[in-house]
């Protein structure tokens, strides 16, 4: 009797094994056969598509249509134009004030200073790997353009540079252009330019250099 | 035998499933192009955004058009033969097919501008991008991974501010615990959302 019961509960206990290992193998195939639903129909940006000849997903805008809300009618703001001359001032959906100018900061930083470098003397990496200079932003004739040249050279390229227009858009490309104006005016201000009370704080720090100077709304490399 | 052989399959499949040929991790994938990150971040310094310059306002990163790696290499590098598929490319208008290296299934609708404007760093979930020459998977963005972070995301957030930043270091766990449950309050992260289903699957 008691061999038997020994028999039988071994039995049981191999049962129980084998419909564990069966459930465990089963897991584990399940979980590596995912094609059913890892890819559906739909198709994720860029994800190659046989439904066209051209096997693109993405569709290029059909020649002669203009996309939804995409008309840019208003020269100014789209190609920073006023009667075919470049504008001098911004455009009205632009407001210039401190977020503007630190967007502007933030973005000249990502896109430009590759070549351009973070004070604009166009000397940036790309450069030094061999890309040929741009000009200086702090040379008398782009001092002297008219803010709606920057915009129209981000826009439509410039000698080797290429459009960027793929890459930032028009409300950024104004707030970089007004931040080449922070970029001049940094390389180019005498100190009448300062209100008196930094103008105190920087003479105090030209006395006691040990003190760092006050910063306040000053410009920085990092991002 | 039976449940000897059963045990080796759940083995072999779980092993599989677990080992870096299951989950991608840290296999450098084939690509048309040599593309090294480490080259142009760390060597060159350019911001992740300069390529993947959607991320900021889009679900998807964005992979860079042929039009940005002409940008620089119609006059640098341009006699390169490993160059050959960007020129050909530009030429025939024909984009270049890379490989996804991060290829999460399609029932999870990840979106990269939340993660981004609520403070997850790029290096958080794709590792130092910048010093891989060949770019590879850090982790395996499986859910039970995803769910670390949904769970308890005060242990991951940063500043927005170093979103970008390839070289952030967190800070030590009890500094990083007051400043992330600080970020949660300030970004207005709804903490008990993030493990909904519905906020990754539709």
């Amino acid at each position: 009797m008691i061999r038997r019961n020994r028999l039988n509960a071994t039995r049981r206990t191999v049962q129980q094994a084998t419909r564990l290992a069966a459930g465990l193998a089963l897991v584990g195939i399940l979980g590596g056969c995912h094609w059913d639903m890892w890819d559906d129909a739909r198709l994720k940006p860029y994800e190659k598509s046989d439904f066209f000849a051209d096997g693109l997903s993405s569709r290029m805008v059909v020649p002669g249509t203009v996309p939804y809300l995409e008309s840019r009618v208003d020269d100014h703001y789209y190609a920073g134009k006023i009667d075919g001359e470049f504008a001098k001032i911004l455009p009205a959906q632009i407001e210039l004030n401190g977020g503007l100018l630190k967007r502007g900061q933030d973005r000249f930083m990502v896109f430009c200073s590759p070549c351009h470098d973070a004070q604009g003397t166009g000397n940036g990496m790309v450069v030094q790997r061999g890309f040929p200079a741009p000009p200086s932003y702090h040379i008398d004739r782009l001092r002297e353009v008219p803010i709606g040249y920057f915009y129209d050279v981000m826009t439509n390229g410039f000698g080797r540079m290429y459009s960027y227009a793929t890459r930032i858009d028009p409300q950024d490309r104004w707030a970089i252009a007004s931040y080449l104006r922070v970029l001049q005016l940094s390389q180019n201000a005498t100190p009448d330019v300062l209100p008196a009370d930094q103008l105190e704080a920087i003479k105090e720090h030209a006395h006691n250099p040990q003190e760092p100077a006050e910063d306040e709304g000053q410009t920085t490399n990092e991002h | 035998m039976i449940p000897l052989g059963l045990l080796l399959v759940a083995g072999v499949s779980s092993g599989i499933y677990l080992s870096p040929e299951g989950s991608q991790v840290d296999i450098a994938r084939q690509q048309p192009v040599p593309f090294s990150h480490q080259r142009h971040v760390q060597g060159n310094g350019i911001d992740c955004r300069y390529c993947h310059s959607t991320v900021e306002t889009s679900s998807f990163a964005g992979i860079p058009a042929t039009e940005t790696c002409m940008t620089c290499h119609s006059q640098v590098l341009t006699d390169q033969p490993m160059f050959d598929p960007v020129h050909e490319s530009w030429r025939t208008g024909e984009p270049i097919a890379w490989t996804r290296v991060h290829d999460l299934p399609d029932f999870v609708y990840f979106n990269h501008s939340v993660h981004v404007a609520q403070g997850v760093g790029c290096s958080t979930c794709h590792g130092r991008v910048d010093e891989m020459k060949l770019t590879h998977k850090e982790h395996t963005l499986r859910m039970g991974w995803c769910l670390k972070c949904h769970t308890n995301p005060e242990k991951f957030i940063r500043p927005r501010d170093q979103v970008f930043n390839m070289e952030y270091e967190a800070p030590g766990r009890k500094e990083q615990h007051a400043l992330g449950s600080r970020l949660i309050e300030e970004y207005n992260i709804k903490v008990g959302q993030l493990q909904n289903c519905s906020i990754c699957h539709r």
